[in-house]
């Protein structure tokens, strides 16, 4: 197919259909609404269903409903909407259905503002709902990586029956650049035999839930989502990493931040700086291991973030001391500069900080 | 010999788990019976709240999805609009629909989704051990109002079904109880007119069926049935508020 020029936003909407969704609830909240208008025209011509819901709470449940009776179904929202979703992703989660739910994150918190952010990534990461759940957390960094982690995400929820969260700040969500709709690497994808449509006479009762009132039970339940988990963690990571063997400073950041980063680093290449990049492109699971491929005479490693330090915690988490951890961010939904990068990255090697 | 009564398929052999003299169960094979008549437990897909009949996916003989508290209607709403050849139908305490659900009833009603709600309201918060509710009555008492419901403090008890009837897409509205036999019948066709709606295809319908709280009331089986008639019916009386007819 020929590359179209398309608006982040109306982008996720044509992935997620190209990816047989058929099935949009959602709620309007800046800077994502482009996304459930473009869904409300194009749907019903594809047969499809979107539906504008009273609240993202009942706008989550009604996507709980429809993932349980076996169709893939998405919603999105934005910070302050995906807050009040959690109750329902944690019950998706628990009763391990496969969805989607785009997150085009602004600024916190509370009602903070409707500029880009990353300010949601300990939400996506570590929970955000109750209980002991995992999402696989997607960060694109432009727009033909948005498309193609909407494609890939359908299969990786229906393949662990698993949320995925697309995770993307207000500047992924309204630049337009050119995309092409390409098929992901083929996956076995299991059955749907759990879902509510009825017995047909033809079966017991399937039965959607997440309550389990005995102790024993409910650890069982645990340790089997725990396996699951496990399982994503050996087989889904993604990230994009650059001159790890030869660089003096490695950059980590995700999304936006990431290609400012990129533009720093090759300035900075001219100006004869050795600077590597770790770009994690799955927030969850995170890619730890990619840390270790670091060469030993490293000075240091700058993360960049449009949040007071979150994904930071992470990386200190992967380098495990080995190496010392700085951090530039800007937030409320200002954004960091490359010169700020720059600057930050010639401090490092000079021993100023 | 003839058989004259045996126990429906539209419920589980599963033993339930409601306190001696609670309603619920008839309510529960009343449902089920109206499923099995009607020739739909096949497609039946029903939702179960958070309350006392969190477990009535044990109970209901077709596929069962659990939700939030409140959240049941947008839950049947995910699932009718996925599969609309499906019959969905939520069962809700007065808590969960009357309370933290009331968006969700208002708006699956407003909207006219095709799905059958059965509300029981027994004027309390049974599971969680006799709180207040909002339909609990002027005077009654509850563990958080230990001198009983107070007006000026917080307002009079919510009637359900006279709201709902002011909502153009809730094509049928009816109060039933189950105190007596003949109550017990009136109510099993209310439900059935009801379910017959949504296989019509003709919007929202809601049976709220007044019932009875024993344990938490603090009343014998017999004594709480009294309670009710004495005390919830001259407050929310029963009847129909809506037929299809009407709206049309």
């Amino acid at each position: 197919m020929a590359k179209v020029l398309m608006k982040g936003n109306e982008a996720i909407g044509a992935a997620a259909m190209e990816a047989g969704c058929k099935y949009f609830f959602g709620y309007p909240i800046t800077p994502q609404s482009e996304l459930p208008e473009y869904m409300s025209r194009e749907l019903p011509k594809a047969g499809g269903i979107f539906l504008q819901a009273e609240s993202e709470l009942a706008a989550i449940n009604m996507v709980y409903g429809a993932a349980g009776s076996g169709v893939r179904v998405m919603t999105s929202s934005s910070s302050p909407g995906i807050s009040l979703k959690q109750e329902g992703i944690s019950y998706i989660a628990g009763a391990e259905l496969p969805c989607l739910i785009v997150n085009i994150m602004r600024g916190g918190p509370g009602l903070g503002s409707i500029q880009p952010s990353q300010t949601d990534y300990f939400q996506a990461t570590r929970g955000g709902g109750n209980g002991d759940y995992r999402l696989v957390v997607l960060a694109p960094a432009n727009v033909q990586e948005l498309v193609d982690l909407i494609i890939e995400g359908f299969d990786i929820a229906d393949q662990y029956r698993n949320p995925v969260m697309i995770l993307g700040d207000g500047m992924i969500g309204q630049m337009m650049e050119p995309v092409e709709f390409k098929a992901p690497k083929k996956r076995e994808l299991p059955e749907k035999d759990w879902a509510t449509t009825g017995t047909g006479g033809k079966r017991k009762p399937n039965i959607i839930n997440s309550l389990y009132l005995q102790p024993e039970d409910l650890e069982e339940h645990n340790i089997r989502l725990q396996q699951k988990y496990n399982d994503i963690k050996k087989n889904e990571i993604k990230v994009e990493s650059y001159n790890l063997e030869e660089a003096d400073v490695v950059i980590a950041a995700y999304g936006t931040t990431s290609r400012i980063a990129k533009t720093a680093i090759s300035q900075l290449e001219k100006e004869g700086y050795k600077v590597g990049l770790i770009r994690p492109i799955t927030l969850w699971p995170y890619p730890y291991d990619e840390f270790e491929k670091i060469n030993d005479n490293c000075k240091g490693i700058l993360t960049v973030e449009m949040n007071s330090g979150q994904m930071l915690d992470d990386v200190k988490i992967a380098v495990k001391g080995k190496y010392p951890v700085y951090f530039h961010s800007r937030t409320g939904g200002m954004i960091p500069t490359p010169n700020e990068i720059i600057e930050k990255v010639k401090k490092i090697y000079g021993g100023e900080i | 010999m003839a058989v004259v009564f045996k126990k429906t398929k539209g419920l589980t052999d599963a033993q339930t788990h409601y306190c001696p003299g609670c309603t619920h169960g008839i309510v529960h094979r009343l449902v089920g019976e109206v499923l099995e008549e009607l020739g739909v437990l096949d497609k039946a897909i029903g939702v179960a709240p958070v309350g006392c009949s969190v477990l009535a996916y044990k109970y209901f003989n077709c596929d069962m999805h659990e939700a939030a508290h409140g959240r049941a209607p947008a839950v049947a709403t995910g699932i009718k609009r996925v599969r609309p050849d499906n019959f969905v139908f939520t069962y809700q305490g007065d808590g969960d629909l009357a309370s933290i659900g009331t968006a969700e009833i208002v708006h699956a009603a407003h909207r006219g989704e095709k799905i059958s709600t059965i509300f029981i309201n027994n004027a309390i918060y049974g599971m969680t051990g006799g709180q207040m509710a909002p339909t609990t009555l002027v005077g009654q008492k509850a563990t958080t109002a230990p001198n009983g419901r107070d007006e000026a403090h917080c307002g009079k008890p919510i009637k359900m079904s006279e709201l709902l009837a002011t909502i153009d897409g809730a094509k049928f509205v009816e109060r039933v109880t189950v105190t007596t036999p003949a109550n017990v019948r009136k109510a099993k066709k209310a439900i059935k007119e009801c379910f017959k709606l949504q296989l019509e295809g003709k919007g929202f319908g809601i049976v709220e069926v007044l019932s009875t709280c024993p344990t938490n009331w603090g009343y014998t089986p017999q004594e709480a049935l009294k309670w009710l008639e004495e005390n919830m019916i001259p407050y929310y009386p029963l009847g129909n508020f809506r037929k299809p007819e009407e709206v049309e």
